[in-house]
């Protein structure tokens, strides 16, 4: 049972990150594609921040009386992350618009004979 | 305090009984209009009952504040949100259910904006 | 207990996530990702992480559901039948995952307070930085004093980005300035988004100077802003939201903030101490560490305001005007 416990947070994230992996590696659809591509950086986002975790600590925000906080460095890294994460799935969902002008689809298999027409 | 905490557990529970029946409502009513008037129970009564619940459970600092303020733009915002839905629902021609049994489809997938 | 609303959540994550795979329609796909990032957010506030909770649902949901939306509105919302067979991408991805989870198994138990992660830095980023700093919120300390490089450069990474979007996309002026967004008979909307915006922007200014002391900073602060002028674009237009913050303006604040997060490391030199160091910017050290922190997190708000505002710009000048709905 602990052993459960000690681990299960890590389990869900492996779990996650291999639905966004799949999501890649199979859909046709870019947009999918770019979904897939954030669930799996979601899951490592979540599995930075469980590392950070402490059990009876608490958000690492100073207050009187507490001694036992959270590890901020993962938070640090994390928050940033996500900004620049979604600053870069501006630019892949534009890579996307620009494909559907030249292309005209954005399904892989239907693009995939058409690298001759440009 | 006593009493607070048993005035504050009782309307936290009532807020859960209603977001509980909003989702129960969601899932089982037929159509988009009806499924939108479930959701929208969860959106104001179940968040001003648990919201009020936790009010009685602060000690009157700056976090009641905070919770006053949510309060006031749930209050605002949620009815405006199932408006816009249901608007732009029939204004994108969605009938109701009585109205027609073929735009079932449609509703499905306005269902999943509800959420 | 803890543990107990944590596991509900996963429960709730992976259930999301295995619905993202098997459903062709691309719209509730992309609600049901919005939907994931609110339940990761929830997670992040259970595992501490209040700053990234925050961060992840005003970026994560907020922003990335609105693009990709705008990008839905401009390659259609269905998935078409794949051809291929599902068979090895499932048969990779299993493989890979049992390696994985193979691998947890060296990990440190979760939680453990005596893992190798807490012993390097973070004990000294939370005994002293309420010293040396002077700020409650140790992962502000962090991310714009003893990480200020790092973050300098997540800032340029971002703009960087928005040249990216720019120079793909661009962002193309209507003439037709009567261009309409079917939401003009929403009357009940207009009212209610007059109500909001500004409460909206001014909360995204507590934000921005109050991540000194809670949750909260530059990064948050500039999407929610951005996040503000989207909603009065939704509602009023493309072109009244052009009118009153110009691309151009944009690109020129992008650069302001980006510079004026730099210009606090070249002062700091002038001063004679290295890039960034706070210290010298004042007489007292202490000081110095206040004023470098909010004139950094200004730009980091700026920089990332604008840059938000430009994407979403460059995606929903896209839409043509049939998809205009």
């Amino acid at each position: 049972m602990n052993f459960i416990l000690d681990y299960y947070n890590y389990w869900v994230v492996v779990f996650l990150m291999m639905a966004g992996f799949y999501i890649v590696i199979s859909a046709n659809n870019l947009v999918k594609k770019i979904v897939g591509l954030n669930v799996f950086q979601t899951s490592v986002f979540m599995l930075y921040i469980s590392m950070g975790k402490v059990s009876g600590g608490t958000a690492p925000i100073l207050v009187e009386g507490v001694t036992q906080y959270s590890n901020p460095l993962p938070h640090v890294l994390i928050l940033t992350a996500i900004v620049v994460g979604v600053a870069v799935t501006a630019v892949g969902l534009s890579l996307i618009v620009r494909i559907k002008r030249a292309y005209g689809t954005v399904e892989e298999n239907e693009f995939e004979h058409k690298d001759d027409a440009i | 305090m006593f009493i607070l905490d048993i005035v504050s557990s009782i309307l936290l529970i009532a807020g859960v009984f209603f977001g509980f029946s909003g989702a129960v409502g969601l899932f089982k009513f037929p159509d988009f209009f009806t499924r939108v008037h479930a959701a929208s129970v969860t959106d104001s009564i179940a968040a001003i009952l648990v919201i009020s619940g936790l009010l009685l459970q602060t000690s009157f600092d700056l976090n009641t504040a905070k919770l006053v303020f949510i309060l006031l733009f749930l209050m605002i915002t949620s009815p405006t949100a199932s408006h816009a839905l249901a608007k732009s629902a029939r204004h994108g021609g969605l009938l109701t259910l009585a109205e027609a049994k073929t735009e079932n489809k449609g509703a499905d997938d306005k269902q999943e904006q509800a959420h | 207990m803890a543990e107990l609303i944590d596991l509900v959540l996963l429960a709730m994550l992976a259930l999301t996530a295995l619905r993202i795979i098997f459903l062709k329609d691309l719209f509730a796909v992309v609600m049901l990702f919005g939907i994931y990032s609110f339940l990761s957010a929830l997670i992040f506030i259970n595992l501490d992480a209040v700053d990234v909770a925050f961060t992840e649902a005003s970026v994560g949901a907020g922003i990335s559901t609105v693009l990709m939306l705008g990008t839905l509105a401009l390659t259609g919302r269905k998935e078409k039948k794949n051809s291929h067979s599902s068979l090895l991408p499932l048969l990779v991805v299993t493989v890979t995952g049992a390696a994985l989870i193979y691998g947890t198994l060296d990990m440190p138990p979760f939680g453990d307070p005596d893992n190798p992660v807490h012993q390097h830095v973070a004990p000294r980023y939370i005994e002293e930085s309420p010293q040396e700093i002077g700020l409650p919120n140790m992962v502000t300390s962090v991310l714009a004093s003893y990480r200020a490089f790092d973050t300098l450069g997540e800032v340029v990474v971002v703009f960087a980005a928005a040249i990216g979007v720019l120079a793909l996309l661009g962002i193309r002026r209507k003439k037709d300035s009567d261009l309409e967004s079917g939401l003009k008979e929403h009357k009940v909307l207009h009212v209610i988004a007059k109500i909001v915006i500004p409460h909206v922007i001014l909360f995204a200014l507590y934000v921005q100077f109050h991540g000194d002391f809670g949750p909260g900073g530059g990064f948050q602060a500039g999407v929610i802003a951005a996040a503000a002028f989207i909603l009065y674009a939704l509602v009023f237009g493309l072109p009244n939201t052009l009118a009153v913050a110009s691309p151009k303006f944009l690109q020129w604040m992008a650069s302001f903030g980006v510079l004026l997060y730099a210009g606090v490391g070249l002062v700091s030199m002038i001063k004679g101490g290295q890039f960034l160091d706070y210290n010298k910017l004042a007489a007292d050290p202490i000081a110095g560490q206040h004023y470098g922190i909010i004139i950094i997190e200004l730009g980091v708000g700026i920089t990332v305001f604008a840059v938000m505002l430009s994407i979403f710009y460059a995606f929903s000048s896209q839409a043509e005007r049939s998809n205009v709905q």
